[in-house]
């Protein structure tokens, strides 16, 4: 029995801690514009893509220089400059395309169709530069498997997963702290929340509400760049990575509460956890317990087949959107 | 029509003359087909966005579904899956869905209330699932394997765009009933993501549309370039009188559906829908239930847009489920309603064609542009700009996105704006 | 010169103007209440002095400079607060935070303010760890003229302070407003309860159609019988 739950450990655990993460991570940004602006920012997959691919030309620039950290992968050291970049990008695409809209007090459907169009340019960008094709972090570099074996008797299977689910994991712990710190200690943390919770009372308090955007774009970008390049480490980088992503990162936002932050991280662990469990053959661990159980065991038993994966977001999206549109963690948002 | 509408019109008549000369006749009456296409679908987006003010992202699946419902009416039929075990099989699945169904509806009917009655609903959606998947899993495998796929009816194509129309309305009759009291952004994402679910399914379930494996030829309503041929007509030539043909009822088609629509927009039932999009009447105030007329406008608009999703697919003689992105197929014909201008019928349909022709040409002329200066930048002594081709083909997704977020800053209202009456 | 100079205001929302000529004179040591039936632009005075509405005609001076269509963060500084009717606590934030919000615009030690509240409505202080949401309407009240107290302000304008208030926390509410004024903040208020916050008032305005009909004393609005006829059912 102890193999089988490593296995679904390894199948299931593993994999919707590390999906998890990348939904928690960019699930955040999305969570926090909508708080802030108000609108559903449709482009914040792209903005994934585009942190993820300055990442993979930024350590391609590494790799040149012969600038390395041994046994860490060049992903994880660039990551933060890409951060800072991206961050810089985001702020420049809400001065050019959101800000001027914004000005003219256009409404949240405007601003949603003008994120559609932002999506579109980022992404035709992004395949203009950098072709269509997939490229991976590890052509050069080898991607480590962490085995840690169990000991305990009868057991064979060790438990896996690999290094940069392991960096990913800490890198969101440690991204996670610092949000939360930010927005329980600061006053520039304080003041996003206050806007994000009412935002007329925040203008009227003196708050400067072009700072507290400024600074939302910032994070987000930020945010979205750790995301797509945890993404591209994870699995490999695609110009349509996160597009075919960006629905179930809505679920996470909308699944947590739009607007809440925490809520964001707790649903997007939920739905990797729910992606991955779904597919997941549960007859592996049924198997085991034939003995006592009255029937027979089928070969698999799924919840859905392989291929609709990520369907089991839009499913949870949906019943969700249906059943309690502000998030079924917390009530009450706009 | 304006004056300022004739002038637009004119100007895209001038467009496709000069595009005709660019490209010549043949490939320009291929782009005038798939270009009435996209403007009935445009008008159905119109008529969702500009009359009722409903958010629809699931243009996409309503294509989807058109062109399954055109695969399989026209496609020849498959004797070895009628010969099989297959329609049993079959039989059995679909009484399962009705036994699944049957055990959601009564659970739902079940007088308990509370907490009890949650976890009874979700256990009976559950066990009616399950019901289902032991059925249908079986039953597809068995296809998949023996016969590859159920087949088509071997109908004439018309058919299936009818089906394409009646498919779309019933799945807009559905996603209306439970998203339409969604608040607008929330109903985006509701109906995106039901949008891609379909596509899942579609792109997934090989024993009804084979899947990724793709379904062809489709037949055309009217004669192939090859029955011409076959007729004595030089090649050429048949490829040009074999899509006219074609064009004639696509155009036959966006005229009856213009007239009928416009009819009902400046009647009764148009005033009415507008007075409840720009909330001059409140809900319910004149007795009217507001939400069974946007359904009706919703359920309207997805008719034209399974009609044109069929129309495409058989035009284009193959259904390719993987082929359906929300870039080509979504946000396209978003673009078309916008630029052209949400709310004015001949708006939709302008900025359905220029749109469309945009979107085709912009990747010949992007392919220009760069090679131009991947010469200079040759002379240059920098060398060639690699793969142009497969760049140049991604510029369309770029200019999509700078003419919507231009028209969206400096002509919100589109190119030909609503005609506001009081 | 008052602190407060308000002269022939107009004004609205883009379309027809809402006020039409509105004159208003306070001083820091001023209690001022303005009456009038509904529409008549009592809030949408407050709102065009505080930058919320357009001004198009007339002038504002505040402290001597003039401050007409200004926003709020560079108001706040100048020492004005607002605090409005409905809506003004950020209900998932504790009381605390909701006091650190209202001297956002500050950059010195703003403790000492934040002390100087809780001993005006120690009941705050009691409640400070908690969500403003979870408070009672007439502490959430408090918690709102407490924000906007914490950037110091020299005049405080308050939108219907008792409104969804039982008569037991009107009462309060305008003992509270009595105690802020006496610590040296000048008061502009809106009021339904015209007769109850008139007898407290130093100076009365009794708006109409977006106009001034009278001006005087609380005491002498009150007193004067065309007043009392028209403006507060007789």
């Amino acid at each position: 029995m102890m193999n089988e739950l490593i296995f679904f450990f390894n199948n299931v655990v593993v994999a919707s801690i590390a999906l998890g993460s990348i939904y928690a991570v960019a699930g955040v940004g999305v969570t926090l514009i909508f708080g802030i602006l108000r609108f559903a920012h449709f482009a914040h997959g792209d903005m994934m893509t585009m942190g993820a691919f300055l990442a993979f030309v930024l350590a391609g620039l590494f790799a040149t220089l012969g600038w390395s950290v041994p046994g860490l992968p060049t992903g994880f050291i660039v990551m933060p400059i890409a951060m800072v970049l991206t961050a810089i990008i985001a702020f420049g695409l809400d001065k050019a395309f959101y800000a001027p809209l914004r000005k003219r007090k256009a409404s949240s459907v405007t601003l949603l169709i003008a994120s559609i169009g932002v999506t579109l340019i980022v992404q035709g960008l992004i395949r203009l530069i950098f072709g269509s094709g997939a490229a991976s972090f590890f052509e050069t570099e080898t991607k480590q498997l962490i085995r840690i074996p169990v000991p305990l008797e009868g057991v064979t299977r060790t438990i896996n997963f690999t290094q940069p689910q392991l960096l990913m994991v800490l890198m969101t712990i440690v991204a996670v702290t610092v949000l939360h710190l930010f927005l329980t200690r600061s006053r520039l943390g304080k003041a996003m929340r206050a806007m994000a919770d009412n935002a007329d009372l925040a203008q009227v308090s003196g708050i400067n509400t072009k700072l507290v955007v400024r600074v939302t774009w910032i994070i987000a970008g930020a945010l979205a760049a750790m995301a797509g390049t945890m993404l591209a480490l994870d699995v490999q980088l695609k110009p349509d990575l996160a597009f075919n992503i960006v629905l179930p990162i809505f679920a996470a936002a909308i699944v947590g509460g739009l607007g809440q932050p925490y809520g964001a991280i707790a649903a997007g662990y939920l739905i990797g956890f729910a992606e991955s469990a779904a597919i997941f053959n549960w007859s592996v661990l049924l198997r085991p317990l034939q003995g006592i159980l009255p029937f027979e065991v089928p070969v698999s038993i799924t919840f859905v087949p392989t291929e609709y994966k990520l369907t089991v977001a839009f499913v949870i999206l949906v019943v969700v959107l249906l059943w309690r549109p502000t998030g079924i963690f917390k009530g009450a948002s706009s | 029509m304006t004056r300022r509408s004739v002038m637009l019109f004119g100007l895209l008549f001038a467009l496709f003359v000069f595009v005709g000369i660019a490209t010549g006749v043949q490939y320009t009456t291929l782009l005038l087909v798939q270009s009435f296409a996209y403007a009935l679908i445009a008008l159905g987006l119109n008529i969702q966005w500009g009359y009722g003010g409903l958010f629809n992202f699931s243009i996409m699946g309503m294509l989807m579904l058109g062109g399954a419902a055109v695969t399989f009416t026209s496609s020849p039929v498959n004797p070895g899956f009628w010969a099989s075990e297959g329609p049993m099989l079959l039989g059995r699945a679909v009484l399962g869905l009705a036994v699944g169904l049957a055990l959601v509806w009564g659970v739902g009917r079940i007088a308990v209330k509370g907490r009890l009655k949650a976890v009874l609903v979700v256990a009976s959606w559950a066990a009616g699932y399950f019901i289902y998947r032991t059925q249908i899993d079986p039953a597809a495998a068995y296809i998949e394997t023996t016969s590859g796929w159920v087949g088509g009816l071997g109908l004439n194509p018309v058919f299936g765009w009818i089906l394409g129309g009646i498919l779309a309305a019933g799945l807009a009759l559905l996603m209306g009933k439970i998203c339409l009291g969604l608040r607008t952004d929330y109903l985006a994402i509701a109906t995106i993501g039901i949008s891609e679910i379909i596509r899942a399914l579609l792109k997934n379930m090989d024993w009804l549309t084979r899947g990724t494996k793709t379904v062809s030829p489709i037949p055309w309503p009217t004669p192939l370039p090859q029955d011409l041929q076959a007729a004595g007509m030089a090649v050429n030539d048949s490829f040009l009188y074999a899509r006219l043909g074609f064009l004639a009822i696509a155009a036959l088609i966006l005229v009856v559906a213009l007239f009928l629509v416009q009819r009902a927009y400046n009647g009764p039932w148009g005033r009415m829908m507008r007075a409840i999009r720009d909330n001059f009447i409140s809900a319910g105030s004149m007795g009217k239930n507001v939400t069974q007329r946007q359904l009706e406008l919703f359920v309207l608009g997805s008719v034209l847009m399974g009609i044109g999703g069929a129309m495409l697919v058989s035009f284009q003689q193959i259904y390719d489920p993987g082929a359906y992105q929300p870039i080509n197929h979504t946000f396209l014909v978003w673009v078309m309603v916008i630029v052209g201008g949400a709310g004015n019928n001949f708006g939709a349909i302008f900025g359905g064609f220029l749109i469309y022709v945009a979107w085709m040409t912009s990747d010949q002329v992007a392919q220009a542009v760069l090679s131009t200066v991947s010469h200079w930048s040759t002379d240059l002594g920098w060398g060639a700009i690699p793969e142009i081709e497969s760049r140049a083909s991604q510029m369309r997704v770029f200019v999509l996105g700078i003419v919507i977020t231009v028209a969206i800053r400096y002509f919100p209202r589109g190119l030909l704006p609503e005609v506001r009456r009081q | 010169m008052s602190l407060l100079e308000i002269s022939s205001l107009v004004g609205g929302y883009g379309g027809a103007p809402i006020l039409n000529g509105v004159d208003m004179q306070i001083d820091q040591s001023d209690i001022g209440v303005i009456v009038g039936p509904n529409g008549a632009g009592k809030s949408t005075t407050l709102k065009a002095i505080f930058g919320l509405v357009s001004v198009t005609g007339g002038a504002i001076r505040f402290d001597g400079e003039e401050i007409q269509n200004s926003l709020p963060d560079r108001l706040v500084p100048k020492g004005l607060s607002f605090v409005p009717q409905e809506k003004n606590v950020f209900t998932s934030m504790s009381v605390e935070e909701n006091l650190e919000m209202g001297a956002f615009t500050r950059t010195d030690d703003f403790r000492p303010t934040m002390e100087w509240v809780y001993e005006m409505f120690p009941v705050l202080r009691e409640k400070r760890r908690q969500p403003a949401g979870e408070l009672s309407g007439g502490q959430r009240q408090m918690v709102a003229m407490g924000r906007a107290l914490m950037s110091k302000p020299k005049l405080l304008l308050l939108d219907e302070p008792s409104a969804g208030l039982s008569p037991r926390y009107v009462l309060e509410i305008f003992e509270q407003i009595v105690k802020v004024n006496k610590a040296g903040v000048g008061i502009l208020m809106v009021e339904q309860n015209a007769r109850q916050a008139l007898a407290f008032a130093s100076r009365g305005f009794v708006l109409a159609t977006g106009k001034n009909r009278f001006t005087g004393t609380g005491r002498e609005l009150i007193a004067d019988p065309e007043v009392a006829k028209s403006f507060l059912g007789g």
